[in-house]
């Protein structure tokens, strides 16, 4: 099982390490910091490295790298979801996964680590349960704690963790009880040069927040189940009942929670809802090359389209540009040759239009790879799969909640190739 | 108000300034001072000399101070073991805490601190905490045997801890379960023969209700022990599945990948023609395809394992291509894995879009990738033949980017496109010999070099361009170097006139200026081959080469198979058995796969993950030496330099030795790795083939000139006419007595390749029969019928009827005893009746059962000898050529044929209906009625029903 766990940040330096059995020399970490030097970008360090004696399993994420160090044949999954679980708690404590965040609460993240895993088995990963042993700091608790010396630590045996629902607390109470769903929809789309889909999905999922009193068992039916073939959901969802009737019955988790992911990924399901023209091209001979990029609305059942990006990674040689923008503002990093559009809500009536020069190094080659666009959006009050709730009935208690569901698109890795 | 105030330091000294505040009379003080100290052990810090102070802290009814000492305590205690002891006495007394918390947290806080003494201490409430009342407690205890097992493993034996251990598998609470599992599984790793997780049908039943109870990661350790238990039956098998399929939708990865693999392995017992079969193939695509819209890092192990579910049934996710298109912005590590599996996808339906996809990438910026890609376009051509021209026209248009790298792969792919499809597509060779000057590979230098030697008679500047790689022969790599001789000694023989000085040249160079001695040897025989014989050089050199195989990386099939069963673990992310990396594999399991159309000998295994070493289920493949091998082994001879510098030693005492040095050569190449004969040396048939050998001729091929097998290939089609197979005659299989009146006998035939069951029946009743029917039990080789049994009369009181039944061998399949058994029920208006007769093995003889000469010696070889079985069949008065004859006749084929000090030996093959080949060696000695045999078989046991199919028919 998991034996130790550090945590890197990118320039290589190791601000936190746990071990949940006997400890492992640091220096074992010297085989990733050697993966790591040899990857251009942090993103393509291997997350399974072989070691003499150990094998190291990483994730980056929030420009951090967990490390883990097992010694047993352990399902690298298995250890992959739980470091991005670590990551998440830490999120869910203190609002940001980064360096700083962990520095400050050191000694809590050490407590919620020790929590976690027991000689390396998962203990307590949910943040329910988590939250009853170990409470989340805020300023009203600190200044209270200093006042009466109470600590942050639970000290009943939480019923949850035992019980056959040991996502959700008991003893939950509400004075305003509510329940509300977002409908969230990504779409991941290859666009050729022509405009014409490569390949498109859509990975949808529905993130609920629910603040309810008592144990409520709800149930949540969509218009069109059918839609949803591929689904994984939330432990807490009856899925023998999902099977027979296609809808959700559970008894939530309090709080914040993902309730069910899906994908589509039926081609003619999946709508675009931009076009992009785009031309860069660089002259065979001389040094300079052209920019015209413009975006237009294609597929949006009549909503708008808006908080759209474009990102291109310009080639290497591209010594400077020299661009305009008919809408929004460009940005662009020489070191990195990253280039950031940003337009903002698209009007129909006049297209957001990008153009102008790219020079190169003096003497570069023509660049030899083409760059590719990716392109950032949001509609609101839009599933772009078309996918809606029907209703939400609550059982098991008696007061009425106040209900909400909420739909927004947003482009996923949504790339244009030139 | 942040931690980061612990790490504050004043001027005194931080460790004095903590000492202080350890000690003080206020709690929060206290409190605040562990904290501090917990802080600096968590950087790194060295705060060991604190020990005695944090310890004192430790009795304490504030659960947080508790926490934080026990923290502390678990880092250092294993440097202050004596101080160590202090605390035994809180955590005892803690164990009996009322609050189940605090018992729970003082025993899995004992099992962390390593320290041998303690452990002695912790042996009494860890058996209370094993039975207490409290599921949170016992829970956490199970955890705490395997911490301790790590420690101390004899104790935790004596301790009888383990038998608890699996008692709690049958705990009511799902979670106590799922820790009891996880805890067998991580002490069974070390203990690979132990036996720990038994798992029978009662215990799966147990596991299978906690799965759906437990947490996600109780799942993943219910599920990875699952996948080691061996159902009984398809049934089990079946219900099984339908168990864990709802595992696929969770919305942990790990649970997800586990329930596959469990899913994949037990689905390999399932009967292929079930509904539920194809249901669950298509249940088990969507959610791999939802692992790749996961985290990056998540995504690569899921492709390595998909890599193996593609390779083992490409049929669940054929339709998928699209999803393994690359993303600009993956991480390189998933980009090469995607396109890897692109390729394994790639079909005639979908290989215009998988084309247009690798073009794309190969304008990409990551030159690994690239390169990959460009590899991929020459693979797809080789696999798909309808795209072949394609993939080509796609190669030229990359060729014309001049992109160095991208032109130097591509010639490489483009040679093997050339072995591939051999005349068809040279009209590019133009092309590509514009881009000579740009290659600095070796590899795309040796591609092309082949391709210039290969084809000399089309290029017309041919020897100009070879002349221009021999200026610098001595610097290119080996491989350039061998692959120039070799296609100047290809242009020689083609156009001879132009080029003689050329191939004196790269001779010379070769022999003599070169201390590469794979380069000296080749460079030697081409020239004695071209001084002696230009006619045999130029069968030798321009011999029409095998064709290359369309897939050349697929993982070996038992590989494969055993990785199968490792899916979501480590040696799925490295397609390596766990073996061979795993440290202190203490004799790791091999895992198999469970049979369904093999012999039936894994079905009924115990436990197949102990088959180690046991014969596999199917027939494994025969490992076929390519030519290359041989050429190789040829090549790599060494010679003796002949004495003789000159280009041109052409007495004829030098032509015969030229002859012999590849005859002899090859047939004691042969020989050599041929273990029929054992003792060819010394045999006195050896030698007399070949007349003496020449002078210079080369001391280690002196001794077996000539011999076995050079008898064994001259018997080529020699053998005669084939006879009828042989019939056993007809026995009564069910009385009359038995069956109500009702008597069958028959016999089992086997008549142009369809296998049919011959039946008699009597009505021996005063009614008339009617509404006849048959059904077969599953047996060892999936006998069933193929047919409705057609007796359309009704069958009168005292009517006889004979009926032929043709039979199948896709039935469902278990192993029986004795193996040849089949159960047979029969149906009547009457009444059903049952029976059972045993079938001679020899209809299961396939008609193809002739195996390659190399084939079988290869085959011969690689099994191991334990798997010979030696059989005398006494009385048989045929010469060897009557037998050979008769054999034939019942699929039993005779590849070759030697004599050896006037015994005959005979080397048949035979292949089952079921894909198992059996070697067999037949020693007949003129005169003496007893003939020996040796049977070879990867599965054994079929070698006494094949001995008595062999007795049977040479006896009739």
């Amino acid at each position: 099982m998991i034996n130790s766990l550090f945590l890197i940040n990118p320039s290589g330096e190791m601000f936190l390490e746990k071990h949940w059995k006997s400890v492992v020399s640091r220096s074992v970490c010297d085989y990733f910091l050697e993966a790591k030097e040899k990857a251009l970008e942090p993103e393509d360090v291997p997350p399974v490295i072989h070691t003499p004696h150990h094998y190291l399993i990483s994730i980056y994420r929030d420009k951090l790298f967990f490390l883990s160090v097992i010694q047993t044949e352990v399902p690298p999954l298995f250890v992959i979801e739980f470091l991005h679980r670590v990551a998440e708690m830490i999120q869910d404590y203190f609002g940001e996964c980064s360096e700083t965040v962990v520095k400050d609460h050191m000694v809590m993240v050490y407590e919620l680590l020790e929590e976690m895993l027991d000689n390396g088995f998962p203990l307590a990963t949910e943040s329910n349960v988590l939250k009853e042993m170990i409470r989340p700091p805020t300023i009203l608790r600190s200044v209270v704690n200093t006042l009466t010396g109470t600590s942050n630590v639970g000290d009943t045996l939480l019923t949850g963790q035992l019980s056959t629902i040991p996502w959700r607390r008991a003893g939950v109470r509400y004075t305003n009880n509510e329940a509300y769903f977002d409908v969230v929809e990504e779409i991941d789309a290859i666009l050729d040069q022509s405009g014409t889909t490569v390949f498109a999905e859509i990975q949808g999922v529905v993130e609920a927040c629910v603040k309810l009193s008592g144990m409520p068992d709800l149930t949540l039916s969509f218009m069109n189940p059918r839609l949803l073939d591929d689904v994984s959901f939330h432990p807490c969802v009856r899925y023998k009942l999902w099977e027979s009737e296609r809808v959700l019955s559970f008894i939530p988790p309090d709080g914040n929670f993902t309730l069910m992911t899906y994908h589509v990924n039926a081609q003619n399901l999946v709508a675009i809802p931009v076009y992009v023209k785009q031309s860069i091209s660089f002259f065979e001979c001389g040094s300079d090359g052209r920019l015209d990029v413009t975006v237009g609305p294609k597929q949006t059942m009549g909503k708008t389209v808006e908080g759209v990006m474009v990102t291109v990674h310009l080639p290497k040689t591209i010594l400077s540009i020299n661009l305009t923008a008919t809408q929004g503002s460009y940005t662009y990093d020489n070191g990195t040759k990253l280039l950031v559009w940003d337009i903002g809500k698209l009007n129909p009536q006049k297209l957001p239009n990008l153009r102008g020069s790219l020079s190169l190094q003096a003497g570069a080659p023509k660049p030899e790879e083409n760059p590719s666009l990716n392109i950032d959006l949001k509609i609101q009050q839009l599933a772009i799969s078309g996918l809606k709730v029907n209703r939400l009935d609550m059982f098991g208690e008696k007061y009425k909640p106040f209900k909400g569901v909420k739909y927004i698109t947003k482009a996923g890795k949504f790339q244009v190739r030139t | 108000m942040t931690d980061s105030k612990y790490f504050t330091t004043t001027k005194k000294g931080e460790i004095f300034e903590l000492k202080a505040e350890l000690n003080s009379d206020k709690k929060e003080k206290k409190k605040e001072a562990v904290k501090k100290v917990i802080a600096s052990m968590t950087v790194g810090k060295d705060v060991s000399a604190l020990f005695p102070d944090v310890v004192n802290c430790m009795q304490t009814d504030n659960l947080e101070l508790k926490k934080l000492v026990y923290l502390y305590l678990m880092n250092y205690a294993k440097s202050q073991p004596d101080m160590a002891i202090m605390a035994v006495n809180t955590f005892v007394k803690d164990c009996e805490d009322p609050n189940p918390l605090i018992r729970a947290l003082a025993v899995r806080t004992m099992g962390c601190i390593r320290v041998d003494k303690i452990t002695e201490y912790l042996c009494e409430p860890l058996r209370k905490c094993l039975k207490d009342e409290d599921p949170y407690v016992r829970k956490t205890a199970a955890v705490c045997v395997a911490k301790l097992h790590d420690i101390n493993a004899q104790l935790v034996e004596d301790q009888g801890f383990l038998d608890t251990l699996k008692d709690l598998i049958s705990d009511s609470n799902p979670m106590v379960v799922a820790n009891a599992v996880a805890a067998l599984s991580e002490i069974a790793e070390s203990h690979p023969n132990s036996n720990l997780l038994d798992l029978n049908p009662q215990s799966i039943n147990k596991l299978l209700t906690a799965l759906n109870e437990c947490t996600e990661w109780g799942q993943i350790f219910i599920l990875d022990c699952l996948a080691n238990y061996t159902p009984r039956d398809d049934r089990e098998s079946q219900s099984i599945c339908e168990r864990v399929t709802p595992r696929l939708s969770h919305a942990n990865s790990a649970v997800v990948l586990s329930a596959v693999k469990v899913l994949m392995k037990f689905m390999e017992m399932l009967p292929k023609d079930l509904d539920y079969y194809g249901t669950l193939l298509k249940k088990l695509a969507p959610p791999l395809v939802t692992l790749l819209s996961a985290e990056p890092e998540l995504q690569y192990v899921a492709l390595r394992n998909i890599n193996l579910i593609v390779q083992k049934r490409p049929e669940i996710l054929k339709h998928e291509m699209k999803v393994f298109f690359v993303k600009y912005n993956d991480p390189i590590y998933v980009k090469l894995e995607k396109l890897d599996i692109m390729i394994r996808l790639a079909s005639q339906a979908n290989i215009a879009q998988v084309l247009a996809e690798l073009k794309e990438y190969a304008t990409e910026v990551d030159v690994d990738f690239v390169r990959k890609a460009v590899r991929a376009i020459g693979r797809c051509a080789i696999k798909v033949e309808q795209s072949a021209e394609r993939c080509v026209s796609t190669l030229l248009d990359l060729i014309q980017t001049k992109v160095n790298y991208v032109v130097q792969e591509a010639i490489v792919v483009i040679k093997d496109i050339f072995r591939k499809y051999p005349n068809k597509y040279e009209s590019v060779i133009a092309t590509l010999c514009e881009n000579l000057d740009s290659l600095d590979e070796p590899e795309a230098r040796a591609a092309m070099i082949w391709i210039v030697g290969e084809y000399a008679e089309r290029i017309d500047n041919a020897d100009e361009l070879l002349e221009s790689f021999l200026e610098g022969f001595h610097d290119e790599s080996t491989q350039v170097q061998l692959q120039l001789l070799t296609a100047i000694v290809k242009l020689f023989l083609k156009k001879p006139t132009e080029t003689q000085e050329l191939v004196q040249q790269v001779l010379s160079l070769a022999t003599q200026d070169s201390d590469n001695p794979d380069l000296r040897d080749r460079g030697y025989i081409y020239w004695r081959l071209l001084s002696t014989d230009p006619v045999a050089a130029k069968e030798v050199v321009l011999a029409e080469k095998p064709l290359i195989s369309e897939e050349t990386d697929l993982i070996e099939p038992t590989l494969l198979e055993e990785l199968i069963c490792h899916i979501g673990t480590l040696a799925s992310v490295y397609h390596k058995p766990p073996s061979a990396f795993v440290e202190g594999s203490r004799g790791v399991m091999h895992k198999r796969l469970p049979a369904r159309t093999g012999s039936g000998e894994g079905t009924e295994c115990p436990d197949v993950g102990n088959a180690a070493g046991g014969s596999a289920p199917e027939a494994a493949p025969s490992i076929i030496p390519s030519q290359g091998d041989l050429l190789g082994d040829l090549l790599n001879l060494d010679l003796a330099p002949p004495t003789t510098t000159g280009p041109t030693p052409s007495t004829s005492g030098m032509q015969m030795g030229g002859m012999d040095l590849l005859g002899g050569g090859l047939d004691s190449l042969m020989d050599e790795s041929e273990p029929l004969g054992g003792d060819i040396g010394g045999s006195p048939a050896m030698g007399a083939g070949f007349g003496a050998a020449p002078t210079v001729m080369p001391a280690s091929l002196n001794a077996p000139v000539g011999g076995g097998l050079g008898d064994l290939f001259d018997l080529g089609g020699g053998v005669g006419m084939p006879m009828g197979a042989y019939i056993p005659p007809k026995t009564v299989w069910l009385p009359a007595m038995k069956a109500k009146g009702l008597e069958i006998s028959g016999t089992f035939a086997r008549r142009a390749g369809v296998i049919q069951m011959e039946l008699v029946l009597t009505n021996k009743a005063m009614s008339v029969m009617t509404d006849f029917a048959i059904q077969f039990n599953r047996n060892s080789f999936g006998l069933a019928p193929a047919g409705p049994l057609q007796v359309l009369t009704p069958l009168g009181p005292n009517q006889t009827i004979e009926v032929s039944l043709p039979l199948s061998t896709v039935g469902p399949v278990m192993k029986m005893d004795p193996l040849n058994n089949l159960q047979v029920a029969v149906k009547n208006n009457i009444d059903v009746f049952y029976f059972s007769c045993q079938y001679p093995i020899s209809m299961l003889f396939v008609e193809d059962g002739k195996m390659e000469r190399q084939v079988f010696l290869a085959t011969w070889k690689d099994i191991p000898n334990d798997n010979e079985s030696q059989f005398q069949i006494q009385d048989c008065h045929l010469n060897s050529e009557a037998a050979s004859n008769k054999l034939q006749g019942s699929n039993i084929f005779t590849i070759a044929k030697r004599t050896v000090e006037g015994q005959d030996m005979l080397y048949m093959s035979i292949k089952l209906s079921n894909g198992i080949w059996v070697l067999a060696e037949l020693k007949v000695q003129a005169g003496n009625p007893n003939y020996t045999i040796s049977l070879k078989c990867r599965a054994p046991e079929v070698s006494q029903c094949v001995f008595q199919c062999y007795e049977a028919v040479l006896k009739n």
